[in-house]
């Protein structure tokens, strides 16, 4: 199958009027696929469903041809994994403590901890470079370093779909590219990625998949370099802008303009 | 010893705490020897080695008595009725995140004291048909306070908050109660609103053993979804736990604990709070120490029987001595997180 994990006839909504309106979303196997769009557009909130940790008002979200929610949970979790917005840090919890949690799905009360187990905290560890941070308390980290130590527990559970909400959001910019290469390594190393983020420019240089939202619905859907066009951010964003070539990348790079440079801007 | 200690036979394995089980066990140690204390002591004085004689069947017919029949019945209450506390205590503040949200702040104990006091003074019961009011009590009190504040991921500060609204409202029917009750009915309410194990039998022993062996299994499964819980609603699911199941599950287990505690040996004030607390100081774990904290409130409730009993000079209701450490526990705890710049409430 291409598309593992997707999204028919979606509607969400948390009390009121519906958040995602009637969506369809097919996420492609091994892709970067990074959800953008305004504040409030129901980015996260689709995240939050393609993780069945909302149910759906109505329509379903299909997990290998099946929907979601007919999936026992604790199978569901070794096959996709989700780095909510902020999760919780236990108090009193060290970094290799808190990434040996991500095997949970695979352990049972008398199997509490296999050889499997071991060599799946060492690798995400590894791979996110908090194999050093290893006896440190949590709540002693950096934001930097922490959210390193969450993308590692999600690791650890050793799924081939990986789910991201808004990875980079409070953290500095050099600690932003840090998460995202690591996600760009994952991507390399075969697993679908899938993940809310801010920065339209960053969004370009990463996603294989560009998907973008507003008010609910996917206004459009593609490579960055097809998607992104200066009419389609001044329709989504509202904020007139010029897109020019990445110097470093090649990809799309929004530059927005400024109300008193409004004249510049190509008719 | 922050490490893991993994024993493995087969495809079967086993992830402990060295010092976690170490803690434990001399917790248990401790625990059991102050037990034994508390059976040799007393107007009719029993040397150790005829306690356990008289424990395992072969001492003569009046020492066996005395410890056995007069004396057990209330070293294993205070034993399991602790352990009950401790457990009850350690799921609580796990879901709610915080030190303060313990059965007895919320409200629990008290909802338990007034099912009691309602079989006791207005249906006229006695013995187990107070148990039995105790616990439906508690059960209602913590259905009330489900709906109220417990959904939708048990807001803390909403909880305790909540619990306090509903300890004085039931506190003020109590009152009422006992107001209205004759002399002698009063006397006898006032005195299970204390805390005793003194007129302990072996009913009260099956009854909160009997609790303890029934919810053991549910314990040990849903303990590890406790861990999991902490991280968040999110994670949780995440990681494949049925949250909002999960959550009531460990709920219920760890209410029907407090009610039955309560049922058996009326409201013993602060070991549901300080246990899981004190325990979790001396293991260095993160998470709830379930194991640890059932060790600790045995520990707790079998030295303040022993302090009641001995130290003191009047035979002191266990709840009056558990009050006392409690309340200086209270103001420690409180005093220590002001001091770290967090906030309880």
């Amino acid at each position: 199958m291409d598309n593992r994990l997707g999204a028919r006839e979606l509607t969400l909504a948390y009390d009121g009027a519906p958040v995602v309106d009637d969506l369809h979303l097919d996420i492609a196997d091994g892709s970067f696929t990074v959800i953008v769009g305004p504040n409030a557009c129901g980015k996260s909130t689709l995240l939050k469903a393609l993780a069945r940790v909302l149910k759906p008002r109505s329509g379903s979200v299909l997990l290998d041809g099946a929907a979601i929610a007919s999936y026992p949970t604790r199978e569901v979790a070794r096959r996709l994994g989700l780095l909510p917005q902020s999760p919780l840090v236990p108090p009193g919890i060290v970094v290799e403590d808190l990434v040996a949690r991500g095997r949970f799905a695979h352990q049972r009360l008398l199997r509490q901890w296999s050889t499997e187990d071991a060599a799946a905290v060492a690798d995400a560890m590894r791979l996110t470079q908090v194999t050093d941070l290893a006896s440190r308390y949590v709540d002693e980290l950096s934001g930097g370093q922490r959210q390193r130590v969450w993308l590692a527990m999600v690791l650890a559970q050793q799924t081939s779909i990986m789910l991201l909400d808004e990875p980079t959001t409070f953290l500095d910019l050099a600690h932003q590219i840090d998460v995202l290469d690591i996600c760009a390594e994952l991507h390399e190393g075969g697993r679908t990625i899938v993940a809310v983020l801010h920065d339209l420019n960053q969004a370009c240089r990463y996603a294989t998949n560009l998907v973008v939202m507003r008010g609910g619905v996917v206004v459009a859907q593609g490579p960055p370099a097809d998607v992104m066009t200066a009419d389609l951010v001044n329709d989504v964003f509202g904020v007139p802008c010029l897109v020019i070539p990445d110097p470093a990348t090649g990809t799309p790079l929004v530059v927005p303009v400024d109300r008193s440079r409004r004249a510049l801007l190509p008719q | 010893m922050n490490a893991h200690l993994v024993l493995r036979i087969g495809p079967w394995s086993l992830r402990l705490r060295p010092r976690t089980v170490v803690v434990s066990s001399l917790l248990v140690a401790a625990a059991l020897a102050l037990a034994v204390v508390n059976l040799s002591t007393g107007d009719f004085p029993v040397p150790f080695p005829d306690v356990l004689r008289s424990l395992f069947g072969s001492a003569s017919d009046g020492t066996a008595y005395v410890v056995r029949e007069l004396r057990l019945p209330r070293v294993a209450v205070a034993m399991l009725v602790g352990a009950a506390l401790g457990i009850s205590g350690a799921i609580f503040q796990s879901l709610t995140r915080n030190p303060l949200g313990s059965p007895d702040f919320i409200g629990l104990t008290v909802g338990a004291a007034t099912g009691a006091l309602v079989v006791m003074l207005l249906l006229g019961g006695s013995g187990l048909s107070v148990a039995a009011g105790a616990l439906i009590g508690c059960l209602i009190t913590f259905g009330v306070i489900y709906l109220l504040a417990f959904r939708r991921g048990a807001q803390p500060v909403r909880l305790v908050l909540m619990g306090i609204g509903v300890s004085t409202m039931l506190a003020a029917f109590d009152t009422l109660l006992i107001v209205r009750a004759k002399l002698e009915e009063a006397m006898e309410a006032q005195r299970w609103l204390i805390g005793s194990v003194n007129t302990s039998t072996m009913v009260e022993v099956a009854l909160i053993g009997g609790a303890l062996l029934v919810l053991l299994p549910p314990l040990v499964r849903y303990g590890r979804e406790l861990e999991m819980l902490s991280l968040g609603d999110e994670a949780a699911i995440a990681h494949g736990i049925r949250a909002e199941r999960s959550r009531l599950v460990l709920a219920v287990i760890s209410v029907t604990l407090a009610a039955v505690a309560t049922a058996v040996a009326g409201p013993i004030a602060f070991v549901a709070l300080a246990a899981p607390q004190l325990a979790s100081r001396l293991t260095r774990a993160p998470g709830a120490n379930i194991g640890a904290a059932a060790a600790m409130g045995a520990f707790l409730l079998t030295a303040s029987d022993w302090i009641g009993r001995r130290v003191l000079p009047l035979d002191l209701p266990v709840g009056v001595v558990t009050a006392a450490l409690g309340g200086l526990y209270l103001t420690w705890l409180l005093a220590g997180e002001w001091r770290r710049g967090r906030q309880l409430l």
